[in-house]
């Protein structure tokens, strides 16, 4: 774990720092919510839940541009949520009803904004990798000067086609950001027993990518990161990648255990290291904000995400005419 | 008001769970991330941690308890100035479980079958008008001259693979297309299949229109779960916003001594995916037609090609925009007394085999599918009833393959119209051989065709 910059000053306005406290509040009151929702037994299947990372999403949000892409993995509530996708239909699609992003035919794992342009929610380790690279490869075919922010974990860093795609990018100069969110587990196998380097953001030496390591636990350090990858990919001079070092405070997904780590580590960080604690520290010590002035926007997020829940609990399940819909985009599928 | 703490569901399948151990007690305050209990799952024993902040007021279900059932109140937690008093008010029962109940109405599998019509409606245009000029092309030129066009109509076609622009292909199927298009929209991949297939996926969700060529078929395994997992479920996944307009080709089957890991018939894997569109043409005309077909489809296409087709000459319309539409099989012969069903290059054995049959006065009709998802069902089974016998000829494996299921489409649409059961011509449910002998054996061949053409007649 990188150290905290904590002496340095924030190069940001307030309203800035207010809307990053915001947006991450949400994240993970939106996640405590789903894990709640996952007890009760309404939503189902697998559900892997974002809580400790939210300043990785909010960072690199800040430094995106309108246009921009994004796609990820599966732990992906976090990242439609930083790119402004509408609380009520992501949460209504982990409950699997009508009014979810992908009309509760995606599930948790599999969910898409054309509109925000967020490209998916894949559930399929790695996979994302290239189909990231694709959308930047179309953003430079059609010269929309668009840089496409492909996220994946440090256990997808070690998958083959990973390579293939680095590889590729630095060949033909895509506008890429390869966000590589370590957060030390790869499911229950650490780093450390999984990976022969220690240093994953190395990993694109080998094609000529350059890449840097991120506290991934400081919001202003990924945005600072994410704007100077982003500002790379623009010139044209191809990919680049952050590894940003980060920590889940929840196991993989709601069924781990999480018998792999102590409790004591996972409280650590949390006392330590917590990335909204710390702009919450920011805010109230460089007086940018009161006490009151947060109660506020708690308050504000608590309805927000009760409101969500609310909505994902009245939505209707999906009419029976959809299991047969969505196969192909201008036929119904054959009587076989 | 007071809340009541339901016994939480752990795991995707848990039901209920034993309460192992509580780590609070009443009267104890707590916040969000406490662990209030240990509850034992059908896998593994689990920290359970406050939502919310508040007193325990009560518990209600003892630690060691067995067999709890998700949802049960296991204690009741009070907010701020309230006390134990309170909790007779507290609200409601369990939330019910929504999605547990499957609903009378789903089975519109079965429904769908029922609608389906007895009579089958083949659709009978031809794929030209009558008089049209017709220019003599082999299968590669054919396919060389649809991706030509379809690029020249839309600048967000563009082809990539291995060896497709500067070497001109392995197989010569995109020759001349980098000099007429350039290195933007014709591009050289590396060796990474995998890699370029899910490079091709994103590009075509970010606007374009790729054409994919695979060296062979058989290098595809290495990409086919990009093919499947990404191209062909993503639609669905997003509730209909995103679609894949992308067209993965190359030759497929076995081409001649090129042993096992080279000789390889896809079709039954690929049709077998919703959200593909599986093509396998025999002619040139087909191969034209149905290729400019799958560039302009939404949707994913599968294109099999076959090498030893490549060189093979048949007549072509000469128009300006010819194309063939999916799911239209197209009848090569008719006749009366047998039904063989092929695609692609089975096409050869099928036509060889009516030749011969109809010397002896059998007379065969001949089907090419040309298209194996969609698959034309009724004008096989208007011919079967025509018939009332079928064969179907592949090279693919015996076991599941596009006989089979056909077989199986037969049966329920048909049974009482056939007078013998269908036989499946395939190739052996064997890895190719190297042997020239061996490899011959390994294939289908007009000869097996004429066997189960007398088998089936009864002759």
């Amino acid at each position: 774990m990188a150290t905290r910059k904590s002496t340095k000053k924030p190069n940001v306005s307030a309203d800035e720092l207010k809307s990053y406290y915001r947006d991450m509040l949400l994240i993970r009151r939106f996640e405590e919510k789903a894990g709640q929702l996952y007890g009760m037994g309404l939503i189902g299947g697998f559900c892997h839940l974002y809580i400790g990372q939210e300043a990785v999403v909010v960072g690199l949000e800040a430094a995106a541009e309108e246009g921009d892409k994004r796609i990820t993995t599966y732990r992906d509530h976090g990242h439609m949520l930083a790119c402004g996708m509408d609380p009520k239909g992501v949460m209504a699609e982990l409950t699997g009803r009508e009014g979810g992003y992908s009309k509760g035919k995606g599930g948790s794992m599999h969910m898409f904004s054309t509109e925000k342009d967020f490209y998916g929610g894949h559930g399929i380790v790695g996979a994302n990798v290239p189909l990231g690279a694709g959308l930047a490869f179309a953003d430079k075919y059609l010269e929309n000067n668009r840089v496409t922010f492909t996220y994946f974990g440090d256990g997808a860093a070690n998958q083959g086609q990973v390579y293939e795609t680095f590889n590729m990018a630095a060949l033909w100069d895509l506008p890429v950001v390869f966000v590589i969110e370590n957060n030390q587990y790869a499911m229950g196998t650490s780093q450390k027993r999984s990976t022969s380097t220690p240093d994953i953001y190395t990993r694109g030496e080998a094609f000529g990518i350059p890449g840097e390591a991120v506290d991934g636990m400081d919001v202003l350090a990924v945005k600072e990161a994410g704007e100077k990858a982003v500002a790379h990919c623009r010139d044209g001079k191809g990919p680049y990648i952050l590894e940003i070092k980060t920590y889940r405070y929840r196991g993989h997904s709601m069924s781990d255990p999480a018998k792999y780590r102590t409790r004591e580590e996972v409280q650590k960080m949390r006392e330590e290291k917590d990335a909204i604690e710390h702009v919450r520290d920011l805010l109230l010590s460089g007086k940018h904000a009161t006490e009151e002035d947060l109660k506020a926007i708690d308050k504000e997020i608590k309805g927000v995400v009760n409101d969500a829940a609310e909505f994902s609990k009245d939505s209707p399940e999906p009419a029976v005419e959809e299991l047969w819909t969505d196969i192909y985009t201008d036929v119904a599928p054959q009587n076989a | 008001m007071a809340t009541e703490i339901l016994m939480p569901a752990l795991s995707p399948t848990m039901e209920e769970g034993t309460l192992a151990k509580w780590l609070v007690k009443e009267g104890d305050e707590v916040s969000s991330g406490d662990i209030l209990a240990e509850i034992e799952t059908d896998k593994a024993t689990m920290e359970f941690e406050a939502v919310d902040e508040g007193t325990i007021g009560k518990i209600l279900v003892e630690e060691g308890s067995e067999g709890v059932k998700v949802n049960t109140p296991i204690a009741v937690l009070l907010e701020e100035g309230e006390s134990a008093d309170d909790i007779e008010s507290a609200s409601s029962p369990a939330e019910p479980e929504p999605s547990s109940e499957a609903k009378e109405e789903s089975a519109p599998a079965k429904a769908k079958s029922d609608d389906a019509p007895d009579i089958p409606k083949p659709d009978t245009s031809p794929d030209w008008p009558d008089g049209t000029e017709m220019k003599t092309m082999t299968v590669r030129e054919a396919i060389n001259t649809a991706m030509a066009e379809e690029m020249r109509n839309d600048e967000t076609v563009f082809v990539m693979g291995e060896e497709v622009a500067e070497y001109q292909g392995a197989y010569k199927i995109t020759q001349g297309l980098l000099d007429e298009f350039g290195g933007k929209r014709v591009i050289d991949t590396p060796i990474t299949e995998h890699g370029f297939a899910g490079i091709g996926v994103g590009a075509s969700w970010g606007g374009l229109r790729p054409i994919v060529e695979f060296m062979t078929w058989n290098f595809a395994m290495q990409a086919i779960d990009q093919i499947i997992n990404s191209a062909a479920k993503t639609l669905y996944m997003s509730g209909g916003q995103m679609g894949s307009p992308i067209v993965f080709r190359g030759p497929n089957g076995a081409a001649a001594r090129v042993g096992a890991q080279h000789s390889q018939d896809y079709a039954a894997w690929y049709a077998h995916v919703p959200g593909l569109k599986v093509v396998q043409p025999y002619s040139a005309a087909d191969a034209k037609g149905l290729l400019k077909s799958a560039i302009r489809d939404p949707n994913p296409v599968i294109f099999l090609e076959n090498e030893i087709l490549y060189g093979k000459s048949f007549e072509v319309p000469v128009l300006d925009d010819f194309t063939i539409p999916f799911g239209k099989a197209k009848i090569w012969r008719e006749g009366s007394d047998v039904t063989i069903v092929s695609f692609g290059i089975g096409m050869t054995y099928a036509l060889e085999a009516a030749e011969k049959l109809a010397e002896d006065g059998v007379e065969a009709e001949v089907i090419d599918l040309r298209t194996l998802r969609p698959i034309d069902y009724d004008t096989v089974i208007a011919s079967v009833m025509k018939t009332n016998r079928c064969v179907t000829v592949e090279e693919g494996f015996p076991v599941a393959s596009i006989g089979n299921h056909i077989t199986a489409t037969l049966m329920e649409r048909a049974f009482d119209y056939l007078d013998a059961p269908v036989i499946n011509c395939t190739g052996k449910d064997v890895p190719m051989p190297y042997a020239a002998n061996l490899e011959k054996l390994a294939l289908t061949s007009t000869d097996e065709v004429l066997e189960a053409v007398n088998k089936v007649t009864y002759r």
